[in-house]
């Protein structure tokens, strides 16, 4: 699921840094991605794990570190 | 001009700052409205009107030693205000959005005290959150704050800030360090003797003319505790950007209604010169008054919806909030230039010259600055981009 992850973040997170090496628990926003860039990550997740997300589950904590997704996406799977 | 009150008790109950700022609207901003408006200066009598009541610190807690006033009293009493100077009531309202930031932010000790500081001198708070080289974007910084050894230097490049040559304490949007991506942003409490503005160009605008809001290259430098606590962005989603879209619209709602008064009393001056005949005009004006009803009750639900989960950041930081606050800013300021209009064309000629008591020259000219500040079709983008993924109410 990480890789995955990663990969989302590589192609729509538009990071400053390399999404393939960021510790899990980096804060995602302080690395450069924009509310506007976590929107098309969220519907880029969605679609590779094919979920969706709640609405308690849209907001700036779900997506601030690549751990916290892993949750989120874990917890929407489980559902 | 119903609430007169010549001696208002020392210590106000919430009532009281509606009430105040209703008798401020109507004996000192409203003589003086024309003449900001023509000449283009700051509003100095509201201001000290509001300081001496201590108005200023209305949104601070009793426990800090302000009035603890709910954003309810200060939408209305924003509404009042208003109604009779549009420039008054902009400054007034971007104050209390600073001072919501740090009642509501600000817990550090310095803070703290800045707070118990403002009540005590009624500090005149501005902002500096958009920059030269973001377009736009307050949500991006070029500038960054530097901080060594406990204190903190900024230079910012701001293309507007509304009454800075008149403000006493700035909050400063920058990034959080020189290595910091631009969105991540906190807001800095900048104040004399280590701010420095130089100014850089003139204010002369379509309306709004009494907010005095040229360019400035600021310069500050200040203990590290000024900082807020939270991160721009958080505290943007859950404090900046509501309260702005509520006090902004409450304003607006004053200049709508003030249109609506004259309107009503132009139709109502025709009916009497030919008793029996319903003016034409009656039946815009029975059309503009129920927009002005949509109007007011879209703010007060506004209000009510902020209210009930301002303690709750969770709730805050929802995306059906925030598209809410949105909508309620692209809503009111579309309202009050179509209810301006309606008006005119209620009033005819008589609103057109500038010279009559149904005049709306000023009222339309303020008007239409509410869709351009933080433009609508940028606010609309914000939405649109959230409404991929909002799963409704």
């Amino acid at each position: 699921m990480d890789e995955t992850i990663r990969e989302v973040l590589s192609e729509h997170g538009r990071l400053a840094v390399d999404a393939g090496a960021i510790d899990e628990n980096a804060d995602l926003f302080a690395a450069g991605m924009t509310s506007h860039a976590s929107v098309n990550v969220m519907l880029a997740l969605e679609d590779a794990f094919d979920i969706e997300f709640s609405e308690q589950m849209l907001r700036k904590s779900t997506f601030e570190s690549i751990a916290s997704i892993r949750a989120g996406v874990s917890e929407m799977q489980d559902a | 001009m119903t609430s007169l009150i010549h001696e208002p008790p020392a210590i106000a109950d919430t009532n009281d700052v509606v009430a105040m700022m209703t008798r401020i609207a109507d004996q000192v901003a409203a003589p003086a409205a024309d003449e900001v408006d023509v000449q283009g200066r700051f509003p100095a009598e509201t201001i000290s009107a509001l300081r001496a009541e201590g108005l200023l610190s209305a949104l601070v807690p009793r426990s800090l030693g302000g009035m603890g006033a709910s954003y309810a009293d200060l939408s209305r009493g924003l509404v009042a205000l208003g109604r009779q100077c549009a420039s008054s009531a902009m400054v007034t309202a971007m104050h209390h959005i600073q001072v919501a930031c740090l009642v509501r932010h600000g817990r550090n000790d310095l803070l703290r005290n800045y707070q118990v500081e403002l009540v005590d001198r009624q500090y005149l708070l501005a902002s500096a959150t958009t920059e030269v080289g973001t377009g736009g974007d307050v949500g991006s910084s070029v500038c960054a704050v530097d901080v060594a050894g406990g204190t903190f230097h900024l230079e910012k490049q701001a293309p507007v800030i509304s009454y800075g040559r008149f403000a006493d304490g700035i909050l400063v949007t920058a990034r959080r360090s020189a290595d910091s991506p631009e969105n991540d942003q906190v807001l800095a409490l900048c104040r004399p003797p280590e701010l420095e503005l130089e100014q850089v160009g003139e204010w002369n605008a379509l309306g709004f003319r009494g907010t005095c809001s040229p360019g400035f290259i600021l310069r500050a430098s200040g203990d590290a505790s000024a900082i807020l606590d939270d991160p721009y962005a958080d505290l943007s989603t859950q404090t900046m950007l509501p309260v702005a879209h509520i006090l902004w619209s409450s304003l607006w709602l004053g200049i709508a209604t003030s249109a609506t008064d004259r309107a009503r009393r132009f139709v109502q001056a025709e009916a009497r010169k030919r008793p029996g005949m319903t003016p034409a005009a009656a039946l815009r004006l029975a059309d503009t008054t129920a927009q002005l009803q949509q109007f007011s009750d879209l703010v007060r639900g506004a209000v009510t919806r902020f209210e009930e989960i301002q303690d709750d950041p969770n709730r805050l930081s929802a995306l059906g909030f925030a598209i809410a606050m949105n909508s309620l800013k692209v809503s009111a300021s579309t309202l009050v230039v179509d209810i301006v209009r309606q008006c005119m064309v209620i009033c005819g000629l008589a609103s057109y010259r500038m010279d009559t008591p149904y005049s709306l020259g000023r009222h339309l000219r303020d008007s239409m600055g509410a869709s351009l500040m933080v433009n609508n079709d940028r606010i609309m983008g914000n939405n649109a981009q959230m409404l991929l993924v909002h799963r409704g109410e």
